[in-house]
């Protein structure tokens, strides 16, 4: 039984543009799944749609399980019990979320408070414990935002993700703010707590090596799609979907000298999600393309044992 | 200057007039403001000057409203309608000469200081600090007692009090603008200090002193209003503010007389509204991350 | 009175951010301040000196007085001495708390001042913590449902209000509510802050009655700049991320509101609040004056129309006074409400 199923969502804006085009994904209990993409692939919008955390002018469709029970249906006041107490978020930019003006403290306590009807002295203690657990002092509880470093703030975006024992942790872009040393310490972390408390995790970041390194499976996303979706070291070994060979090759890789000589990096940007190109949206920057990729938009499809790839060149000869 | 560059110019502001006509607020505050500005043109036509003369009055004193004086007449027998129109060429003269000499002493100080900085800049802020810590009201009310009563002196104690914020909103756009690149390819070329100052720094605050301009005629027309209502105005001309003091005077209070106070102070209420509703709508099409705000 | 609506100078000035700053801060700021008054001294003194008529003569209004008597006032009041004596003469006098001797009334100016400073502060006071209150509230309300027919209703009110004359507005209430129209009998008392007859808990009943339409009247004109502040920091706070956090852990919208959005974008209001009660003294002349409050506006137009030369100069220390003492005080808070800035 996974914890978390996506079944076609689909994501719109107040003007028509969509943000996520059809997502299918599922997240086993006790399980990471990485998702990988260039900025404006919608992966963000995911993160905040499975809580439903969009802004109103957002249209969603499709269904969001989380335990079997459907998020995009819930009611309001469901949704509020299960927002951080079932699925919690480990936001990017820790400095501008966390509320400046609270206590560190008093901002890992509030859910606490409000799920648990925790007691003020429960609450501390438990803040304490958590703090801990993330490797700071308990008595940094008294600290504010911009008292802490970097890493430091992640930690206790951490911290508050953890307090109610959630079933899943979405994580996005936990670590892009950090400097090299101190993500690593931050990942490390992260896997550590998640592995231990049997919490599935869902992380987004732009950065397949790390994500590859952390998680169990991966799906790549590209104009509000999933291109390629399949076991973590296969995706990052061996892409099937030309996009996913170049994201992975974007990064260079520890220990081969080659990749480091000859970067490939991706030429064009990616689309605008306003006027997406027709068929692949894919085939204006794709280097193995077919003349039908202008016209066709092939589906996720089996392109290895439990590795699906959207491209025609994997699923079949172009029709 | 090239034809390129007033094609640009001509563009911009077309662009502008698009997106202003989009701010609904500022669209009606416009259509007011040309209808007063009608009415104030037209006023001698309308009810004709004689319509100020107490010896030749046509009504008796202090009539209610009726049809042949809509909003009655005042202590002498004048029609307050006709008092009213002819007010509104005082108000709107005094409020809009008085917000041009406060903006335009402003803007000299704030592209003065912006351009110029060091200790000139600093004694420059140093002054208009000075100025925006003193109660302005009070200042103003001295200065209009101190001078001879006219409209002149009321124009002169408005400007020369109320000028330090646009001075500081000008110092401040002064230096973004200096800061960009073309300015210092304009001095490279040889462009001396006058030079940049009136084609390249005065051109781009314009924008700005536009709705600061707007936005202080509303508070020059009131400052303008209660001064003649402290009777520091021009006791020979028109005002409402002054149809005010008159009202008060004649006993408009307490003997009820609503329809001799509530015209003259209605009109101030939509002049100035229908100004800080022009001046909002530029502001906002001049900036609109904060005109989704404001 | 109407001010222009933008962010209070003293926000944009904030303290660094090491331990030490705080102590340097207050030193500079109370220099500063320190520089204003004493700015403030010498316009007040070198101001009036050019008010037209003879001090003398407005004195002895009235009253025969020969050549030799008024020789001797002159002497009296040290107006036979230099200018420049004078001025120091007063500068010192000043810095002891001696603000002269008012022709009016033969008494000392800060007796006077002091005499009717409690009724300003009082009316003052009310009108301020009213007003913004009422504009906290509904600026948090707009901007929470910008867009929407009671974010416009209520700026389209707030506008309106803010562009009526406070005296006018004044006179009338005292015709509706005072003087009372037709059928409606006068509620309230056409001026003055108390009958004169009562006392104990009655008495301030009776000057709360007095107070209620000047206090309508102030907080009516005035709370559109606090509405027009708290908006537009609130909707700058809207985008913050921190705010979908605190979505994101299950908090109920109003508690989002209350907990984290208020608290940040009340920063630069409660500066811009500190400002206004440093402008509410001066900008009460004209409430003052219509509905006859004994307080420091009635004063000072009582002293302009002599001219009081020495009463006048009082007041207008007070006044600006005031102001910069409301600066520094909101200079002086904001550190300490912005956990951001050092301390």
């Amino acid at each position: 039984m996974s914890l978390l199923t996506i079944r076609d969502l689909r994501v719109t804006y107040g003007t028509g543009t969509a943000a996520v085009r059809g997502v299918d994904l599922t997240v086993a209990a006790g399980r990471k799944l990485g998702v990988a993409g260039e900025s404006g692939c919608g992966k963000s919008t995911l993160a905040l749609a499975l809580l439903r955390l969009l802004p109103p002018t957002a249209r969603l469709t499709g269904e969001i399980l989380l335990d079997g029970e459907d998020v995009l249906t819930m009611k309001w006041g469901r949704l509020r019990a299960v927002r951080w107490a079932g699925a919690s978020i480990v936001f990017q930019g820790a400095m501008h979320s966390l509320n400046a003006v609270h206590r560190i403290g008093d901002q890992i306590a509030e859910p606490l408070l409000v799920h648990r009807r925790a007691t003020p002295n429960a609450a501390r203690e438990r803040v304490g414990t958590l703090l801990e657990q993330v490797g700071l002092p308990a008595a940094r509880a008294s600290a504010y935002p911009h008292e802490l470093s970097g890493g430091q703030r992640q930690r206790v975006m951490i911290a508050m993700a953890l307090a109610c024992e959630p079933r899943l942790i979405v994580a996005d872009e936990p670590t892009t703010a950090l400097d090299v040393m101190i993500q690593a310490q931050v990942l490390r972390l992260l896997e550590r707590l998640v592995t231990e408390q049997d919490i599935s995790l869902v992380m987004i970041s732009h950065d397949l090596a790390v994500l590859a390194d952390t998680c169990d499976r991966l799906a790549v996303m590209y104009a509000g799609r999933v291109v390629e979706e399949g076991p973590a070291r296969d995706v990052y070994d061996a892409a099937r979907h030309p996009y996913g060979r170049a994201l992975s090759a974007a990064f260079p890789r520890i220990g081969d000298p080659a990749s480091r000589l000859a970067p490939r990096g991706l030429p064009g940007d990616p689309p605008d999600p306003a006027a997406l190109p027709p068929g692949c949206t894919f085939h204006p920057r794709c280097p193995v393309a077919l003349p039908t990729c202008a016209s066709q938009d092939p589906p996720l499809a089996p392109a290895a044992p439990g590795h699906r790839a959207a491209c025609v060149l994997t699923t079949g000869s172009p029709a | 200057m090239t034809s390129l560059t007033w094609t640009r110019r001509r563009a911009s502001a077309a662009r502008f007039w698009r997106q202003y006509r989009r701010q609904r607020a500022g669209a009606y505050g416009l259509v007011a403001l040309a209808l007063i500005a009608l009415v104030a043109l037209t006023a001698p036509l309308l009810v004709g000057g004689d319509v100020r003369s107490v010896t030749d009055a046509p009504g008796t004193a202090l009539e209610a409203p009726s049809g042949r004086f809509p909003l009655g007449t005042d202590q002498f027998g004048r029609s307050l309608l006709g008092l009213l129109l002819w007010g509104a060429r005082v108000s709107l003269a005094v409020g809009l000469l008085a917000a041009a000499l406060s903006v335009a002493i402003g803007t000299l100080i704030g592209i003065l200081a912006g351009h110029y900085g060091g200790w000139f800049a600093t004694l420059a802020m140093r002054v208009t600090d000075w100025f925006l810590v003193m109660p302005s009201l009070v200042l103003a009310i001295v200065l209009a007692t101190v001078m001879s009563r006219s409209v002149w002196t009321v124009v002169l104690a408005i400007g020369i009090t109320s000028w330090p914020t646009t001075a500081r909103l000008v110092r401040a756009q002064t230096i973004a603008v200096e800061s960009r690149p073309y300015i210092e390819r304009a001095r490279a070329l040889g462009g001396g200090h006058g030079h940049v100052m009136s084609r390249h720094v005065l051109p781009n605050v314009m924008p700005l002193v536009l709705s600061q301009t707007t936005l202080c005629i509303s508070t020059a027309i009131l400052t303008e209003a209660t001064l003649a209502f402290l009777g520091l105005g021009d006791p020979t001309v028109v005002s409402w503010g002054g149809m005010l003091q008159d009202a008060r005077e004649a006993g408009a209070v307490s003997s009820g007389h609503w329809w001799y106070l509530a015209p003259p102070g209605i009109a101030i209420a939509v002049v100035a509204l229908a100004f800080t509703l022009c001046g909002r709508a530029i502001e906002s099409v001049l900036n609109p991350k904060l005109g989704a705000g404001r | 009175m109407t001010t222009t609506v933008g962010s209070p100078a003293g926000a944009a000035r904030r303290p660094g951010t090491t331990a030490t700053a705080y102590p340097r801060y207050l030193a500079g700021r109370l220099g500063g301040a320190a520089v204003s008054l004493l700015a403030v001294l010498v316009t007040s003194f070198f101001l009036f000196r050019v008010l037209p008529g003879d001090p003398v003569k407005a004195m002895t209004r009235g009253v025969p007085t020969s050549a030799g008597q008024m020789a001797t006032l002159r002497r009296q009041f040290g107006l036979d001495l230099p200018l420049w004596q004078q001025f120091t003469d007063y500068c010192a006098k000043a810095l002891t708390g001696d603000l002269g001797t008012s022709y009016q009334f033969r008494a000392p100016v800060g007796e006077l001042i002091a005499d009717k400073l409690p009724a300003t502060l009082l009316l003052t006071g009310v009108a301020v913590v009213l007003y913004s209150a009422v504009g906290l509230w509904l600026g948090t309300r707009s901007a929470w449902r910008h867009g929407g027919l009671g974010d416009k209703l209520n700026t389209g009110v707030a506008l309106t209000l803010w562009s009526v004359p406070s005296f006018w507005l004044g006179l009338l209430l005292i015709i509706v509510f005072s003087v009372g129209v037709g059928p409606v009998p006068g509620l309230f008392p056409t001026g003055g802050m108390e009958s004169g007859d009562e006392t104990g808990p009655a008495y301030v009943l009776d000057v709360a009655h007095h107070m209620v339409l000047p206090v309508l009247t102030l907080v009516a004109v005035g709370y559109a700049q606090t509405l027009l502040v708290m908006r537009a920091s609130l909707l700058d706070e809207m985008g913050g991320d921190y705010l979908t956090t605190a979505r994101a852990k299950g908090l109920r919208d109003d508690l989002v509101r209350r907990r984290h959005a208020v608290p940040n974008a009340l920063l630069p209001t409660v500066t811009m609040i500190f400002i206004n009660l440093g402008h509410v003294a001066a900008g009460s002349i004209l409430v003052e004056t219509v509905f006859s409050w004994p307080g420091l506006g009635g004063l000072f137009y009582q002293a302009l129309s002599v001219p009081d030369l020495p009463l006048v100069q009082g007041l207008f220390v007070v006044f600006a006074g005031a102001m910069i003492v409301m600066n520094l005080l909101a200079d002086l808070l904001y550190p300490l409400l912005d956990p951001r800035v050092g301390r």
